[in-house]
């Protein structure tokens, strides 16, 4: 455990004297807020017409803004994720300093967890910019807090997910726009696996969509806590370090 | 303190390492050396547990380098050949760093770095970012986060390469102060270091040990032959070299005479030979009417050992090795 936090520490040490953690905190803060602007500027909109014409139609602040805000961070996260976790092997691997954390009297597996928890404390640390804008939700309206901090809850996990991915993957070269392009690729493919669902039933297309991160996203969103989506994700997170350790294993026998 | 055992190590279509053996007593230092690409540093990799060997074993502190990794990391303390620092950290974090992570914290983990920096003259520029450092200085934190936590092995891998003479001579002092407390294995292809900071060495070549033997027994050992500088003189007036140097290339046991000096009045020629010559070189001198100024018998020096016992492609890669020496 104390080995885990000294790595964590390490790598959050480098995220923040570097300006990576800023910019990405930043970036990720600006994108959010026009959405969060755009869609809340919408949500008031048809409000008011919803008044002007004494229609009453049911509005819900939370299914109409936060589901689908929800929703975008988790696309926004899918492109921001491969510039979290391309570093955090390629660029051991590339200035040598991996020989220092295998030669030390530490388990891989700590180094593998320690690097992949310091990535998930950065993305957490980007969704609490975006808990910023959400406050004032609070302040002018009366969202129901517990389906948001499901959701929140889900975005972590899903993040969990594709960034012990982005892990793997960054153990594989000592390049990290390598690295970065690929996780990019397969978060990217991840996201759209879904869309087969929409014209072919088969079988393939139905693993292919149980495979998309979003459909698993939905519950989450809406509110719901659903043991398949978790299972899923956790899923995603266990597979992706064990590769991840097996990779590093791996090197043992190459490099 | 080490024991290799028929170390192997086999990539796809090469053998790096192959099956080598020897062992390192406590409180030793020992060169290993070779020409680049001999597997030095795959050998090095193979005892901190970097790589696993295809095949064979060795301990270090009695503990097995497969069996118990993680006792023998905690024994060892590694410089690999850049050192691995990180450029965004500051000397004191970087070295608190590494010695959390070989297992020391609170008042120990202060003492430890600031006796590592002390050690490694770097205490003055702790508070430096690593990567505004010149290289020298890198590699004496480098040689500071290898000592850290007091290990009963350092491995060193090319401690000096790429520093300029003063540095070079630093960084050997550095070594051989440490040599006490530590049993210290370093790789060089540079000689003069081996026969200026080890008591052992190892030749390697192509992944194969060719060699163990303390310095002095190699020179020795190469001096079974005999090399002799003479100085010969005419007695009156001039002398002709091509002379001098026909008779002495007809001395039995005489293979190569090479001309070292020529004058007019006297010459210097190297005589390499089988069989001890001296005696004959001497009568053959006087008894061509000439005067023998000089005799005395030259050490072959180590890196006169060296090609011989690496062979005939290993002068060229010498050659090149000694150019880049001079450069650094």
């Amino acid at each position: 455990m104390r080995n885990i936090w000294i790595i964590c520490r390490k790598e959050l040490r480098s995220y923040f004297v570097s300006p990576v953690a800023y910019i990405l905190l930043v970036m990720f803060a600006v994108i959010f807020g026009f959405f969060f602007w755009n869609s809340l500027g919408y949500f008031v909109n048809m409000a008011m017409e919803a008044t002007m014409e004494g229609e009453q139609f049911p509005m819900n602040i939370n299914e109409q803004v936060v589901r689908p805000l929800l929703a975008n961070i988790n696309v926004i996260g899918l492109f921001f994720i491969p510039m979290i976790t391309m570093r955090l092997f390629a660029e051991e691997k590339r200035s040598g300093t991996i020989e220092l954390l295998t030669t030390s009297p530490i388990t891989d597996l700590q180094v593998i967890i320690g690097k992949w928890l310091s990535a998930v404390i950065m993305y957490a640390l980007m969704l609490f910019a975006t808990v910023l804008d959400l406050l004032f939700l609070f302040r002018y309206g009366n969202p129901d807090w517990k389906p948001l901090a499901i959701g929140y809850l889900g975005l972590l996990l899903q993040a969990g997910g594709l960034i012990a991915i982005g892990t793997f993957i960054s153990t594989m070269t000592r390049n990290q726009i390598i690295a970065g392009a690929v996780t990019f690729g397969v978060c990217l493919l991840l996201w759209v696996l879904g869309w087969v669902s929409q014209y072919e039933n088969a079988t393939w297309a139905q693993v292919l969509s149980y495979m998309c991160v979003i459909t698993h996203f939905d519950s989450f969103a809406k509110g719901v806590l659903d043991s398949k989506d978790a299972i899923f994700d956790l899923t995603v997170i266990f597979l992706g370090l064990f590769f991840t350790a097996r990779s590093m294993e791996s090197m043992r026998w190459r490099s | 303190m080490i024991t290799v055992n028929g170390l192997t190590k086999r990539y796809a279509r090469t053998t790096a390492v192959d099956q080598i053996s020897f062992e390192v007593k406590q409180g030793q230092i020992v060169g290993f050396l070779g020409p680049n690409g001999a597997g030095k540093t795959t050998t090095m990799r193979m005892l901190t547990c970097f790589l696993t060997p295809t095949s064979g074993t060795a301990t270090v502190a009695g503990f097995d380098i497969l069996e118990q990794p993680l006792e023998v990391k905690k024994r060892i303390g590694y410089l690999p050949e850049t050192p691995p620092v990180y450029p965004e950290m500051r000397i004191g974090e970087y070295l608190s760093f590494v010695g959390q992570l070989k297992g020391l914290s609170g008042s120990d983990l202060r003492a430890r770095v600031d006796y590592a920096c002390e050690r490694c003259a770097v205490a003055d520029v702790r508070n430096k970012i690593i990567g505004k450092l010149s290289k020298g200085y890198r590699q004496r934190v480098g040689l500071a986060q290898a000592i850290i936590h007091n290990p009963d092995v350092l491995i060193l891998d090319e401690p000096t390469a790429g520093l300029d003479p003063k540095q070079i001579n630093e960084t050997r002092d550095l070594i051989k102060s440490l040599a006490g407390d530590h049993t210290i294995i370093l790789s060089t292809h540079i000689l003069p270091e081996v026969s200026q900071t080890c008591e052992q060495v190892i030749i390697i070549n192509k992944g194969k040990i060719v060699a163990t033997d303390s310095v002095s027994n190699l020179q020795q050992r190469a001096r079974s032959g005999e090399s002799v500088l003479v100085e010969v003189a005419g007695r009156i007036g001039s002398l002709d070299p091509a002379a001098v140097q026909r008779k002495l290339e007809q001395i039995a046991g005489v293979s190569r005479v090479i001309p070292k000096a020529d004058g007019q009045k006297r010459v210097i020629f190297e005589v390499e030979a089988t069989k001890a010559v001296r005696g004959d070189v001497a009568r053959a001198v006087v008894e061509s009417g000439w005067d023998l100024n000089e005799l005395r018998p030259t050490a072959l020096s180590l890196e006169e050992i060296f090609l011989q016992l690496t062979g005939s492609e290993a002068p060229a890669e010498m050659e090149a090795v000694a150019a880049g020496g001079a450069n650094q």
